[in-house]
C-alpha cells in the first residue's frame, strides 16, 4: 500500500465536514457537562437526604463504566422507553455531557471547596441571602480556578468522540470509514483523520497549560 | 425467560475473560513504558527528551478510537499481517496510556524533594543507584494514586474493543442486543457490574501496594475514606 497525495486531496473535504461534526459535539456537550456538572456538584452539596447519595452514586457509576455503553443505553434502551427518537448526533451531546458532567461536578466541588470559609462567615454575617451568597461570592471565586481543569475535559471529549461511529453519527472518523470502505484504502483517511486530531488537541492543550500557569498565579 | 436470563448472562460472562486479559495487558504495558518515557524525558540528552516527547504528545493528541483503527485496519497493509484483535487493542490501550503515565512517573520524579538527590550525591551514590535506591522508592508510592485512575481508564477504554471484535463484554452485549430486544435493562446491567466489580479490584489491589510500599519507606500509610468513593477516575 503506497501514499497516494490525489488521493489524500479527494479526502480532505469529506474528512472536513466530519470534523465539523466532532467539534460541534464537543462544543455542545462541554455546555451540557459544565451546566450540568455545577447542578450535581451543588445538588451533593445540598444535603437533602436521599438526593445527595443518590447524585454520589450517579456520579460514581457513571464515572467509572465506560462511554460506549452508556451510549449505547441511552440509544437502544433509553429513548425507546421514554417513546422518544432523538437522532445519533443529539444522543451523542447528551452522552458525552452527561457523562463528563461527573467529572466537572468533581472540579467544581474542588473549585467551591477552595473558596476561604471567612467568605462564608463574612457573607452570613452581613447576612446576605443564599442564593446572593452563591452567585455572587462564591461562583466567581470558584469558577476562573477550575477553567484550566474544565479546558482539559474538553479536550478528552473531544478525542472520545470517534466512538459515536457505533450510533452512526458522521464525525471525522466514520467520514474516514466511508472513504475507506469506498477505495478500499484506508491508509490515507485513517491517518488524516489522526493528524486532523493532533492539529486541533496538541495547540489546545498548549493553550491551556498557559491558562493553568495564569491561574496559579492568581 | 428464565432460560434467557440464564443465556444472557452466561454471554456476557464469557467475554469477562477477554476483558480482564486487554486490561491486564494493557496495564502491563502501560507500566512499561511510563517508566521508560517517564524517565526518558528527564534524560541529559536532548535528543532521548525529544524522542519521547514526541511519543507521549503524539498518543495523547490522537484519538484512542483512531490510534485502534489505524493499528487494526491500517498496519496490516503495511506490513503484510494482521493481528489478533486482543493483542491489537492491548498494544493500543497500552501505547495510548503510556503516553498519559509518562506524565506521571515525570512529575512524580521531579516531586521527590531535591535534598534527597544531594544527599545521595554526597554518599557517592552512582547515577543508578541514586534513581533505583533513593529516588524512585519514594515517587512510586507517589505515582499509585494516579495510576490507580488511570487504570480505571485503560480498563473503560476496553469497551473499545468492539470496533474491532476482540471478543470483550461490550461486544457481547451488542451481540445480544438484536436477539434481545426485550432485555437490554439485563444486558446493560449485567455489563455495568463486570466493569464496575474490576474497577472496585483494580483499586483495592492499587491500595494495598500503597500501604505496603508506604510501611516501607517507614511513612504512616494514608488513610482513606470507603473503598468505592475512590473508584472513581481523576478529578
Amino acid at each position: 500500500m503506497t501514499w497516494h497525495w490525489n488521493y489524500v486531496a479527494e479526502s480532505i473535504p469529506l474528512l472536513l465536514m466530519g470534523l465539523l461534526v466532532t467539534v460541534e459535539l464537543t462544543v455542545l456537550g462541554s455546555l451540557v457537562a459544565y451546566v450540568l456538572g455545577l447542578v450535581l456538584a451543588l445538588l451533593r452539596r445540598a444535603r437533602i437526604p436521599v438526593l445527595s447519595q443518590l447524585v454520589y452514586l450517579f456520579i460514581e457509576v457513571v464515572r467509572s463504566t465506560p462511554l460506549l455503553i452508556q451510549v449505547f443505553f441511552i440509544f437502544y434502551l433509553l429513548w425507546p422507553a421514554l417513546g422518544v427518537t432523538p437522532s445519533a448526533f443529539l444522543t451523542g451531546v447528551i452522552a458525552l455531557g452527561i457523562h463528563y458532567a461527573t467529572y466537572t461536578a468533581e472540579v467544581y466541588r474542588a473549585g467551591i471547596d477552595a473558596v476561604p470559609k471567612g467568605q462564608w462567615e463574612a457573607a452570613t454575617a452581613l447576612s446576605i441571602p443564599r442564593t446572593r451568597v452563591w452567585t455572587g461570592i462564591v461562583l466567581p471565586q470558584a469558577v476562573p480556578r477550575v477553567l484550566p481543569a474544565l479546558g482539559n475535559y474538553m479536550i478528552s471529549m473531544f478525542k472520545e468522540t470517534p466512538l459515536l461511529l457505533s450510533i452512526g453519527v458522521l464525525e471525522v472518523l466514520n467520514r474516514a470509514k466511508e472513504q475507506g470502505a469506498q477505495t478500499f484504502q484506508v491508509l490515507e483517511p485513517y491517518t488524516l483523520a489522526g493528524i486532523l486530531f493532533l492539529l486541533i488537541s496538541y495547540p489546545s492543550s498548549i493553550l491551556v497549560r498557559r491558562l493553568e500557569r495564569r491561574v496559579g498565579q492568581l | 425467560m428464565s432460560g434467557s436470563t440464564g443465556n444472557i448472562i452466561s454471554t456476557i460472562l464469557g467475554g469477562l475473560g477477554a476483558t480482564v486479559t486487554a486490561a491486564a495487558g494493557g496495564i502491563a504495558l502501560t507500566i512499561v513504558l511510563s517508566f521508560l518515557a517517564g524517565l526518558a524525558m528527564l534524560s541529559r540528552s536532548r535528543t532521548v527528551r525529544f524522542v519521547s516527547r514526541v511519543y507521549v504528545e503524539g498518543f495523547r493528541g490522537t484519538s484512542e478510537v483512531v490510534q485502534l483503527f489505524w493499528l487494526y485496519f491500517v498496519l496490516p497493509a503495511l506490513v503484510g499481517f494482521k493481528l489478533v484483535p486482543l493483542f491489537a487493542g492491548i498494544i493500543v490501550l497500552g501505547l495510548n496510556h503510556g503516553a498519559y503515565g509518562a506524565e506521571i512517573v515525570r512529575g512524580a520524579v521531579q516531586s521527590v524533594p531535591r535534598a534527597q538527590q544531594e544527599g545521595a550525591v554526597a554518599l557517592s551514590f552512582s547515577p543508578a543507584q541514586r534513581m533505583v535506591r533513593v529516588i524512585l522508592p519514594q515517587a512510586v508510592v507517589e505515582m499509585l494514586p494516579p495510576f490507580n485512575n488511570l487504570f480505571i481508564q485503560l480498563l473503560k477504554s476496553t469497551a473499545l474493543l468492539y470496533f474491532i471484535s476482540a471478543g470483550e463484554i461490550t461486544e457481547k452485549g451488542e451481540l445480544l442486543r438484536p436477539v434481545y430486544g426485550s432485555q437490554l435493562v439485563l444486558i446493560y446491567g449485567v455489563e455495568l457490574v463486570c466493569y464496575l466489580v474490576i474497577a472496585i479490584v483494580i483499586t483495592v489491589v492499587m491500595r494495598l501496594t500503597e500501604r505496603v510500599l508506604a510501611r516501607r519507606l517507614g511513612r504512616q500509610p494514608p488513610k482513606r475514606d470507603k473503598a468505592f468513593a475512590r473508584v472513581g477516575v481523576t478529578t
